[in-house]
């Protein structure tokens, strides 16, 4: 099928570029594989051009993420915030709601458990007072995305930048309380909210610091698969993210959808803010979160918004994190080659989204679309 | 670019274009010459947009040849088209809406100077407008502006570029009757002048007025090229619909139609009215009303109003005036969803825009209309072995040619998507079938089986109103036809033996058969 | 309190509010360019970062802090051209697309800079006193006392605008982020204008990251742009896309940084926080306008923004 020779008397061979109508399943599967280890070669290339090794790199990270029982647990501990989050970010993006509040929804969602913790129930047991800053989690986060949520479902704003925008309010907001009114007196250097009484920590496994939040994380992950995979709900989120108009053919309800969805990216993004605060600070303070809440977009979009794929890649995400942070103390390397490492990665993924879409033709015509065929060739 | 008068503006010879299987356009040729008119008519589909932009240098024909002014070219870009004095006026318009009308005059035009000076251009404008009757503010912007004064922004734009052949896409669809007398006079006005014009349309009064030659074109080849005074709309109307005509008489015959059970009314529309997406009216008091157990047929060329027809029907579209009575229940301005669960059946006209979903597999696909009911749901949850169960049966059934029901709908071919979709909308036994062009891109083996499945229905009672613009199908299919012309039912034929000529007529606005005139186009100097 | 509405007070908070506002000014002019051509980039910061890293950098094998900022402004432009192939050659998600970008760009600076933090750049931007104009009581203080990059920007900010409004090269950049489709249709090549202007804003981006390392913060610090390419990328919306509007945006949140440490220092209460909210929240305000039709077109948000654009046949 393929000539490579030209056709006699028409001059060159013509090649072009042009859209397939679906990538076949096994490509769309191959892309974070194989973005994955272009980015890693790439990012090798970087360090190796700065004068390190990036085969020692490498190998130092997987050391310090996977290599012993400490470095595991830190690398479960961070999962948590970006399976919730990445979660989050993955409800709203099937719908194509371009949710890239969690930063803020996740801020949220710990001010809230952190006020209800503090304020509004301190003296309550345990399973009480975590219920109830669970439930504030939830509903702080739900409430934060319910913002952009709104605006797009009743006046047709873009919820992409209104959603950015919010985190950082959320954040300034953060800073505002510990710097003030919830600030502790007791404290001198650091501003911080007083600590939430130790009814409020969740439990941990052994001696790590890895907390019940992992499983929130799992938990979490299985209702989502299931919603999505088994309810009409679910069913209807998949149409409207997939054929909008079809939707309406249908007659599904909108409005009322996208409300819903944000509210339940909220929810999540509120609840990874929750079980950091009551997992990991004990306190509300500042940097609460380093930016799970965009890494949470990688996440999402690496684990394809399918909620098995997002546990593999919040794990994988987790672990380069925490390998960055160990090249600090292994080789005095700096923990931003993490950072680097996740846009590297998703540069290619998206370049092989692209890519994939597209396949190279010779010859003077073939049709533009092709149905069928492909896909079991 | 120095135009030689004495060759064809045009000529256009052996053009073919596919796209992906199917031919746009086959073995074209097409000749106009400076100082005419010339009307390029068809039905939708003929293949009429695709000659023209392959002209505009849109398309790159896959065969063929094409010379401007007498001289051999290949256009691989608008830009180029517009510099060899080549310029399209589409149907959507192509003007940046907060530009003035100056600006958007100036978009890509190589002048000197960096800065933006719009001054002259705003005099030439003005001059070029009074001398053709094309008069628009040159400071306005586009967006304040009437559509049929941004129509005049395209026209005037491509004069201002130094175009001496203009290509104008059913320029009349969207303007009003006063406007479009308007437009004619300009058309003759520049064609007095030298310049080529080439006019696309359907509306074949509106071609007879204007038009100096026409060429018809049919599923994407030349059936004719006529003089216009040697013509008249009964002999266009009969190229239009087609050579087959006497094939078709025949027909009958070999689908033959049992005795109609007309049962109790289930659809009755009772003036109604709706506007079309450009806010102009598109039905202008439909009276129109299907049995069950009857298939009622709309032919009409396209854009007479048959989408909107359909779409106000099944709630996709607001009614502004008259009802829609389902089962003897008023469904008037209904959402899709109850209309839905009124027990109708929707085959829109764009499957994969509309009906379908490309990205997901089969059997998403074929859950739609019933997600929400037992036995595919309980509660709030969707029953995965009866949706299994359901779209195993709905592919095995239809025949619908798909590895499993695992498979992404968007690699189907058009047929088999249709056979799902058909399958699916008419698994309720529902009382109401609105079918628009149901076998339009799709294979010869995929519509008969569709066209047994719509015969099945009428058989078991259910009542169609089957919108296409094949009359070998309405005439197979249907037990009485409805025409519509701009709006309005121009008149309902029982299918048995009904005269495909008519038929035609009626399509063209003609009246009973007769020559009485639908609306004259006002000519001045023409 | 009265020592705060003194003059010579305001006088110190708006000379500062300059500098403070220029590296903000110079990304969101860069944004501004690109969002005006239809394609967002959420990269700002990263992009920023990377340019503060390439300025120091580069004045630090040249000595000379021109070369520093055509460092600073090729860096920027580098990053640029990673969002300009995937967003409009390949037709990839802009918004994903603009955070891997922040993503990289600040890990990567961090990465490449451990070995300069807080080395002193040999040469920065010193303040430069106008002849004459510098003499002019409060605003000579407040203008004409300031470095070479804030007095480009004074001339960038006017022929932005110009460029913008009244040239035709600036007609087909607003005709590529308003309606690439007419464009096309009339000849303007869409992809290769779109991809030169988020190149460009790169660029600007760069500038903006030298502002800051060589300018009002000499040397390298990890992170040191410390989120004003965020409130660049705000700023552009809340400026309704107008490089003046940008310009005094820019200068009002250099005041309020400014200001706020001085405010501080006086021993007045008050809460930086909600004064940094105001640009996102003004943001959110106009975009919200911005949903009416009329209003849009008022403001000039360029309708394509973040619609990527192919010429297809119809298959």
């Amino acid at each position: 099928m393929v000539e490579l020779a030209a056709p006699s008397g028409r001059g060159r061979p013509r090649i072009r570029v042009e859209r397939v109508a679906a990538p076949s399943r096994l490509a769309s599967a191959l892309v974070p594989v194989v973005s994955i280890a272009l980015a890693l070669a790439a990012s090798g290339v970087l360090l190796l051009a700065a004068g390190e090794n990036p085969i020692a790199v490498y190998r130092a990270m997987l050391r310090g993420a996977l290599g012993d029982r400490n470095g595991f647990a830190e690398t479960l501990v961070k999962t948590i915030p970006l399976l919730l989050t990445g979660l989050g970010v993955a409800v709203a993006f099937r719908m194509r709601l371009w949710n890239i509040g969690a930063e803020g929804q996740l801020y949220l969602g710990a001010i809230a458990a952190a006020g209800t913790g503090l304020y509004l129930v301190p003296g309550a047991p345990a399973p009480l007072l975590i219920g109830g800053m669970l439930v504030a989690g939830l509903v702080g986060g739900a409430a934060w995305g319910l913002i952009p949520g709104a605006l797009r479902a009743f006046l047709g704003a873009n919820e992409i930048i209104t959603s950015l925008m919010l985190n950082y309010v959320a954040i300034l907001f953060s800073e505002y309380l510990v710097h003030g009114p919830w600030r502790d007196p007791s404290s001198f250097g650091f501003p911080g909210s007083p600590a939430l009484p130790e009814a409020a920590d969740l439990p941990r496994w052994g001696t790590t610091r890895v907390h019940l939040g992992l499983l929130f994380g799992l938990v979490a992950a299985a209702l989502l698969w299931g919603t999505l995979r088994r309810t009409r709900w679910g069913y209807e989120v998949g149409v409207m993210g997939a054929n909008p108009r079809a939707a309406r053919y249908a007659g599904m309800p909108t409005r009322r959808t996208i409300l819903a969805v944000m509210a339940l990216s909220g929810a999540l993004c509120g609840l990874a803010g929750m079980s950091e605060l009551a997992g990991i600070g004990h306190q509300l303070q500042r940097n609460l979160s380093p930016g799970y809440g965009y890494t949470a977009i990688i996440v999402a979009w690496l684990g394809r918004l399918h909620p098995g794929g997002i546990v593999l890649v919040a794990f994988l995400l987790a672990a380069i994190l925490v390998g960055g942070d160990q090249l600090q103390s292994s080789m005095g390397l700096p923990a931003a080659i993490a950072p680097m490492l996740q846009g590297t990665i998703l540069f290619f993924l998206l370049g092989g989204e692209a890519l994939v879409r597209y396949r190279l033709a010779w010859g003077a015509t073939v049709p533009s679309r092709d149905p069928g065929g492909r896909e079991r060739a | 670019m120095i135009h030689d008068e004495r060759s064809p503006a045009i000529e256009m010879r052996g053009i073919g274009k596919r796209f992906g299987a199917t031919a746009a356009n086959a073995d074209v040729d097409f000749v106009a010459r400076f100082g005419e008119v010339h009307a390029l008519v068809g039905e939708n589909g003929a293949g009429k947009s695709t000659l023209m932009s392959i002209l505009a240098g849109l398309y790159r024909p896959d065969a063929g040849t094409l010379a401007i002014g007498g001289r051999p070219v290949r256009l691989r870009s608008p830009r180029e088209a517009i510099g060899l004095g080549v310029g399209m006026v589409y149907q959507h318009f192509m003007l940046v809406e907060p530009f003035t009308v100056a600006e958007n005059v100036l978009l890509g035009q190589e002048r000197a100077g960096p800065w933006l000076e719009t001054g002259a251009v705003e005099r030439e404008l003005r001059e070029l407008g009074e001398r053709y009757g094309l008069a628009v503010d040159p400071r306005a912007p586009v967006w304040t502006l009437s559509v049929g004064e941004q129509q005049r922004v395209e026209i005037l734009r491509l004069l201002h570029r130094g175009a001496k052949i203009l290509i104008l896409d059913e320029p009349t669809a969207v303007l009003t009757p006063q406007e479009a007398a308007g437009l004619v006079r300009t058309l003759r006005g520049l064609a007095a002048d030298g310049f080529c014009i080439v006019f696309i349309s359907h509306k074949l009064d509106e071609v007879l007025a204007v038009a100096d030659r026409v060429t018809v074109l049919r599923r994407g080849r030349v059936v004719g090229s006529v003089a216009a005074a040697e013509s008249d709309r009964r002999s266009l109307a009969r190229l239009m619909v087609g050579r087959e005509l006497a094939s078709l008489v025949e027909r009958p015959a070999e689908e033959p139609h049992e005795a109609v059970a007309t049962g109790e009314p289930v659809l009755e529309l009772a003036g109604l009215r709706a506007e079309g997406d450009a806010g102009r009216p598109a039905l202008a008091g439909i009276d129109l009303a299907v049995r069950a157990g009857e298939t009622v047929g709309v032919a009409g060329v396209a854009g007479n109003g048959q989408r909107e027809l359909a779409e106000t029907i099944t709630g996709l579209r607001r009614a502004s005036g008259g009802r829609v009575r389902i089962g003897g229940a008023d469904a008037t301005n209904r959402s899709p969803g109850e209309i839905a669960r009124a027990g109708v059946a929707h085959v829109p006209e764009d499957r994969l825009a509309d009906g379908l979903i490309g990205g997901m597999d089969l059997a998403g696909n074929a859950i739609l209309r019933r997600y929400r009911r037992p036995p595919l749901a309980r509660g709030p949850f969707v029953v995965a072995r009866a949706v299994a169960a359901f779209a195993d049966r709905l592919l095995k059934e239809h025949g619908v040619a798909a590895p499993g029901r695992r498979t992404r709908l968007g690699t189907l071919s058009g047929g088999n998507q249709q056979k799902l979709l058909l399958g699916r909308e008419l698994a309720g036994e529902p009382r109401l079938i609105v079918a628009v062009h149901p076998t339009r891109g799709v294979d010869v083996g995929a519509t008969e089986a569709i066209h047994a499945l719509l015969r099945a229905q009428r058989e078991r009672g259910a009542a169609t109103l089957l919108i296409s613009e094949d009359l070998d199908e309405l005439l197979a299919l249907a037990d009485r036809i409805a025409v519509l012309f701009e709006g309005r039912v121009m008149g309902i034929v029982p299918a048995a033996g009904a005269d495909p000529e008519r038929l035609g007529l009626l399509m063209a606005g003609v009246d009973g058969g007769g020559v009485a005139p639908v609306r004259r186009v006002a000519v001045a100097g023409g | 309190m009265d020592e705060v509405l003194s003059v010579a007070f305001l006088t110190s908070v708006l000379a500062a509010a300059i500098p403070a506002g220029t590296a903000i000014l110079y990304a969101c002019l860069g944004e501004l360019l690109c969002e005006r051509a239809g394609v967002l980039n959420l990269g700002v910061e990263g992009m920023m970062l990377m340019g503060a890293l390439g300025g120091v950098a580069a004045t630090l094998w040249s000595g000379s802090v021109w070369v520093g900022t055509l460092g600073a402004l090729l860096v920027g432009a580098g990053m640029a051209s990673i969002h300009a192939v995937l967003t409009v050659g390949l037709g990839a998600n802009q918004v994903v697309s603009g955070l891997a970008l922040t993503l990289f760009g600040g890990g990567f600076s961090a990465f490449l800079g451990q070995d300069l933090v807080g080395r002193p750049v040999p040469a920065t931007f010193g303040d430069l006193a106008v002849p004459v104009l510098a003499d002019i009581p409060e605003i000579g203080r407040i203008l004409f006392r300031q470095d070479a990059l804030v007095y480009v920007s004074y001339a960038l900010v006017p022929l932005l605008w110009l460029f913008i409004g009244r040239t035709r090269a600036g007609l087909r950049l607003r005709a590529v982020g308003e309606r690439p489709e007419a464009a096309d249709a009339m000849g303007v090549s869409v992809g290769r204008l779109r991809a030169l202007y988020v190149v460009l804003g790169g660029a600007l981006a760069g500038v903006g990251g030298a502002a800051i390392s060589l300018g009002t913060n000499p040397g390298w610090q990890e992170g040191m742009t410390a989120g004003r390419g965020r409130i660049a990328v705000a700023l552009v919306i809340f400026a309704g896309w107008n490089p003046l509007r940008a310009a005094l945006g820019a200068y009002l949140f250099g005041g309020v940084e400014a200001g706020q440490f001085r405010l501080q220092g006086a021993g007045v209460p008050v809460s930086s926080f909600f004064l940094n909210m105001l640009p996102y929240l003004f943001t959110i305000a106009v975009l919200v306008l911005a949903t009416r039709e009329a209003a849009r077109r008022r403001l000039g948000g360029p309708a394509a923004l973040g619609r990527p654009y192919a010429r297809e046949e119809r298959g």
